[in-house]
């Protein structure tokens, strides 16, 4: 890359990063580090990737994203639940929701991969 | 099982997570990843499932919801054929970007999950909220867009619209302009309009956003929706 554009690029990130550093709570800053962490880990490990493998690969990246289920199954009877003025039905209706279509997808997905790598086989 | 287990067994499923995708990289090994993907899965869902965040009222429902999403999602992989393999991704896919938004109003609606925070958390919170509906709602609403094209359900030629590069941005501003009012309402009700607006805006984003693409290029709109 050009010796400019990338000056520019360290410019932008170095403001960035001053901006999140003055003003985010400590808290943040620990999910920001694994964030930034996990961006160079992803990146630099589907680099590696095959392109003939490369549909599989869409296809397991979209059953690792239903982790999402995470954020469904922490709602549904948290400890806090009945609290005043928590609208727990709603709430329990919508992650209730939320792990079955994320359930089809995970489950679907590793089921989709496999079958695709099961093509591979010499 | 103490919040700390749960993290570690995070740790345990990130690494596996990892490896799944390192696994890729030939063939020989390809299987093995897959492998690691669904244990590293398992272990993050069992985690949460006998963590602190989930006390034994949701058991029920939640043996229930994965059984029946399991189900769903085990009979079309194994039913559908080959050549339908891209456009059941891109159908599932969309479904993650639908739950990504459930759980975004679940939380929006909550007023414990925010109770702790203030000045700076509380903002961050809000912003994660609003971010999370918005990329869920163009991941969903573009998915299902790749997903009739893949299926040839919608024409595989582009609709470009005159005009669309000012309507995308429109949408843009309009969603800066409704994340502001979301970030300044004062409770629930008021930031309820915001973000109904808002996923509107994305929803229809979503939308032109892959109308826009030709039928070819789908594979490709799909590993990008993958990343939203």
């Amino acid at each position: 890359m050009a010796g400019n554009k990338l000056a520019i690029m360290f410019g932008v990130a170095a403001a960035l990063f001053w901006f999140i550093g003055a003003n985010a709570p400590q808290a943040f800053l620990a999910h920001f580090t694994v964030f930034v962490l996990g961006c160079f880990i992803g990146y630099m490990v589907v680099w590696n990737v095959k392109p003939a493998l490369h549909t599989p690969l869409m296809s397991v990246t979209n059953a690792i994203s239903s982790i999402i289920a995470i954020g469904a199954l922490v709602q549904i009877a948290p400890p806090i639940a009945g609290a005043a003025g928590r609208p727990d039905d709603w709430i329990r209706a919508l992650a209730a929701l939320g792990i079955v279509l994320t359930a089809i997808n995970m489950f679907g997905g590793f089921a989709v991969t496999q079958r695709m790598l099961a093509m591979f086989r010499k | 099982m103490s919040a700390s287990l749960a993290t570690v067994s995070y740790i345990g499923a990130t690494i596996l997570f990892i490896l799944s995708l390192g696994g890729l990289s030939n063939q020989e090994t390809s299987r093995r990843g897959n492998l690691y993907g669904m244990i590293g899965m398992a272990i993050a869902v069992i985690a949460t499932v006998f963590g602190p965040e989930v006390t034994g009222a949701g058991y029920a429902w939640i043996i229930g919801a994965m059984l029946i999403g399991g189900s769903i999602g085990l009979y079309a992989a194994r039913t559908v054929q080959m050549t339908q393999m891209p456009e059941l991704v891109a159908l599932m896919h969309s479904m993650v970007g639908l739950a990504a938004m459930l759980v975004g109003f679940a939380t929006f609606i909550d007023p414990e999950a925010s109770r702790a925070y203030t000045g700076a958390a509380k903002s961050i919170h809000e912003m994660e909220i609003y971010i999370g509906i918005l990329i869920g709602a163009v991941t969903f609403s573009g998915s299902v867009i790749a997903f009739g094209k893949l299926s040839g359900r919608i024409s595989g030629n582009p609709m470009l619209l005159p005009g669309r590069h000012w309507m995308n941005l429109t949408g843009l501003l309009l969603v800066i302009y409704f994340g502001r009012a979301f970030l300044n309402a004062h409770d629930i009700s008021d930031a309820m309009l915001p973000i109904i607006i808002m996923t509107v805006i994305a929803l229809l984003f979503g939308i032109h956003m892959v109308m826009a693409i030709g039928g070819a290029d789908m594979p490709v709109v799909v590993s990008m929706l993958n990343s939203y």
